[in-house]
């Protein structure tokens, strides 16, 4: 591929790939996402591949592997065109007739049409369907229909026009005043607005500026750069033109291996047609970017601890000011966004800011990528208008909660982010109302815990992760954090009193008060807002010494119902360690709770359903 | 153990970097990459020709859990503990997998055939819970699952046995 120079070479590229696109009979967006890759597709994807090299090559037949399609829940998955039907739960044996009678015979397969949870109406396409009729789709409107590992499609769909109309029509003041009209802010975490922050480091004069994109973090980071690696790479170069950065860096995390070869590819590609490098578009800019692995450490999420992490050093957080903006890596001004915020750039200077403030609320612009998943019929990753309530996130597109069971909280934010309960479902999602309900956004996680989580397990839960990554730097984090957990390992173990709550309280203010980074200061909201919302079941363990959501294993026993049991031994053979006492065919069995470990392999042996877990403690 | 790879690593990165001090971190990786783990022959070596002290390179490689210090098994077993996978159920997963295979989070087998670990995230929550080994996917695990697995690895391994020998 030979550099491209110009807006009319990039138009005349456009074009020549758009009517190559047009000349297939049949493409088939097969989704090549990590869940899908977890539910058996890369079976499906061989035995399509054999299956189609067996055909007669007079039908043009594209398959097409492409990033994630959000549906997770349904995969493998995959849209096949021009019919527009979507085939979810896709198996080998599925293969044969996808493609005699689909894809040669254009014949519908209703078995594998989607069904909707408890309902029976199947839907054939995508666009039909309530888990993606309620998105509002900008980001992601590509990740399903593009092969990640080829420009020409990325190109095809108009991408780097916004690159090329950055350079050739805006100054970089010009193109910060624009973001900055937008009113995108950061899609990481606080939500600063991100056109300031572009501006405070374009004021900084100095020889080298950085740009990093901080992909450290879960789904959603990583399903844009499984799908979509040049819009974010594209979005990163109009912010080095603008701010004056002429090297960056994408810092994803190495659990991540898709993500990363495909944004190495991405790189390859952009450099050869001329988008990396030297003088891009003929407008005497240079910008270059390169991936750097993290190797596995949650607070190297934090801006500062990311860059001493892309220095070689431990990433451990320093206090700021001064901020990335003043001095950053290597003491140079370095501008740092998340994946999703790099994304809509391109968007913002192609359709423009007016258009982009007009999507979301107020003082929170344009769509937010979430990730669903938990306890939720439709798990998966969606992007909705800012302002959308809970209700119509976990009802309307997650479809509601399985088996009939009662929703409980949602956990948005990540591992410091806050339980919101059923009471707030009407809540409208935007960067301040979240915070006002003592959670955040986070970047975009939301696990919906349904009748059967117990809230103080997820709070203890969260305390041991964060205890596990805080760095050991600052004491109240250090010290403070811990602690909690202490008190919460007591509380679920049964040894819980009465004036645990108000320390954990305490503890938990303080901790939130005086530490250092984002991650101490943020580290008690799980136990804060569980405490706020949920302090019955606090009491419960502690006054009770019950968990009625049958999790925390001091707080429950497993019990043989007399009734039901038919003395057939299978339960006795299940056990592992021989806490069932028993004798085939005579009186009813009975499990010596002294020495259970809480396996279920009981429960699951058990033929007639004679085995349940009770909450609290037995008496023998 | 052949520590030619090491030298061939290092003057890679060397190569490439326009900063003075050549990626510490990336060639780490790339060392595990190549041997599974951090033997402390190969971080002799990467201290002396980096010319950074071997107690920082020990301060780096602990502070990031991707390193590992210890070898790792011909099955290396993942286990994901993010949230999402915690509400569904990974406590249970991991502690199946560690009453099957005799060994804890972070051990190998006496036989070195399995090893044992966890991660924070994988990404992939709509399949939650989630393992991995030797790098590929297993999602929506539950205890039948695992025992599944586990046959199925050791049915592989006497297959290749058959071969081997016939």
């Amino acid at each position: 591929m030979a550099k491209i120079n110009t807006a009319e070479e990039l138009e005349k590229l456009k074009e020549e790939y758009r009517q190559k696109d047009e000349e297939w009979d049949c493409v088939i967006n097969f989704c090549g996402g990590t869940a899908c890759q977890g539910s058996g597709a890369q079976k499906v994807l061989n035995a399509l591949k054999n299956k189609l090299a067996d055909i007669e090559d007079n039908m043009d037949i594209e398959l097409r592997v492409t990033g994630c399609h959000g549906f997770c829940e349904q995969g493998p998955l995959a849209v096949i065109q021009p019919q527009d039907l979507l085939y979810v739960n896709i198996t080998e044996d599925d293969v044969e007739q996808i493609i005699e009678k689909t894809v040669l015979n254009n014949e519908e397969i209703e078995d594998l049409f989607y069904n909707e949870a408890e309902k029976e109406d199947k839907i054939k396409s995508d666009k039909e369907i309530p888990f993606y009729k309620n998105q509002e789709r900008i980001v992601f409107e590509n990740n399903g229909v593009i092969d990640a590992t080829s420009v020409e499609d990325y190109i095809a769909e108009g991408g780097y026009s916004a690159l090329s109309r950055a350079l050739s029509e805006f100054t970089p003041r010009e193109v910060i005043e624009e973001v900055k009209e937008s009113g995108l802010k950061g899609r990481g975490g606080a939500g600063f607005p991100a056109g300031v922050k572009w501006e405070i480091c374009y004021d900084r004069e100095a020889d080298l500026k950085y740009i990093i994109c901080n992909a450290y973090e879960g789904d959603l980071g990583r399903s844009l750069l499984e799908g979509n690696p040049h819009l974010i790479i594209e979005g990163m170069i109009i912010g080095g033109y603008a701010i004056g950065a002429s090297r960056g860096f994408i810092y994803v995390r190495t659990e991540y291996p898709i993500a990363v070869d495909h944004t190495h590819r991405a790189l390859d590609q952009a450099r050869e047609l001329g988008f990396l490098g030297e003088d891009i578009f003929g407008s005497g800019f240079d910008f270059d970017l390169e991936v750097r692995r993290g190797a596995g450490a949650f607070v190297a999420g934090e801006e500062t601890a990311l860059m001493h992490s892309i220095e070689g050093k431990r990433g451990m957080p320093t206090q700021r000011p001064p901020f990335p903006a003043e001095r950053g890596l290597w003491g140079n001004p370095t501008n740092i966004n998340n994946v999703e915020t790099w994304a809509n750039v391109p968007y913002i200077i192609n359709r423009g800011a007016e258009w982009f403030s007009s999507i979301g609320t107020e003082n929170s612009t344009g769509t937010k990528v979430f990730s669903l998943e938990g306890k939720i019929n439709n798990t998966g990753l969606i992007e909705v208008p800012m302002g959308i309530t809970l209700r119509e996130i976990i009802f309307d597109i997650g479809g509601g909660i399985p088996e009939g069971k009662e929703f409980k909280a949602v956990q948005t934010g990540g591992p410091s982010g806050g339980c919101i309960p059923a009471e707030l479902l009407d809540l409208e999602v935007d960067f301040e109302k979240l915070e006002e309900a003592n959670s955040m956004m986070g970047s975009g996680g939301m696990v919906v815990m349904d009748e059967d989580t117990c809230m103080v397990d997820v709070a203890k839960y969260f305390m041991q992760f964060l205890e596990d990554e805080s760095c050991g730097k600052c004491p109240p984090c250090r010290v403070g954090v811990p602690k909690m957990l202490e008190i919460l390992d007591r509380i679920t173990n049964g040894n819980g009193g009465p004036e645990d709550l108000e320390k954990l309280a305490d503890l938990g203010d303080t901790v939130k008060n005086s530490s250092l980074c984002g991650l101490g200061q943020t580290a008690a909201n799980p136990v804060l807002s569980t405490l706020e919302h949920f302090k019955n079941e606090y009491e419960e363990h502690i006054y009770d010494k019950a968990c009625q959501a049958l999790v925390c294993e001091d707080l429950l026993y497993y019990n043989i119902i007399e009734e039901e049991c038919r003395s057939c031994d299978q339960c006795k053979q299940a056990c592992p360690v021989d806490t069932i006492v028993g004798t085939p065919g005579e009186d009813p069995y009975y499990i010596v709770d002294e020495g259970c470990i809480r396996c279920g392999s009981c429960i699951e042996a058990c033929p007639f359903d004679a085995i349940e877990m009770k909450p609290g403690q037995k008496e023998n | 153990m052949d520590f030619k790879k090491v030298d061939e690593i290092i003057a890679r990165h060397r190569g490439k970097a326009e900063e003075k001090i050549p990626p510490l971190i990336p060639i780490l990786q790339d060392i595990q990459d190549e041997y599974g783990w951090l033997p402390e022959q190969a971080f002799v070596k990467t201290s002396r020709q980096l010319d950074i002290p071997l107690v920082n390179l020990y301060g780096v490689a602990t502070f990031y859990n991707e390193f590992r210090l210890k070898p790792i098994g011909n099955y290396h077993i993942s286990v994901c503990m993010g949230t999402a996978c915690h509400v569904q159920g990974a406590p249970r997963i991991l502690s199946e997998l560690e009453r099957k295979l005799e060994i804890a989070d972070g051990e190998i087998t006496p036989d070195e055939k399995y090893s044992l670990e966890t991660s924070s995230c994988f990404g992939c929550c709509a399949i939650a819970p989630a393992i991995m080994v030797n790098g590929e996917y297993h999602g929506k695990m539950d205890k039948k699952k695992v025992d599944e697995l586990l046959e199925n690895i050791e049915q592989e391994k006497e297959d290749e046995k058959v071969k081997q020998n016939g």
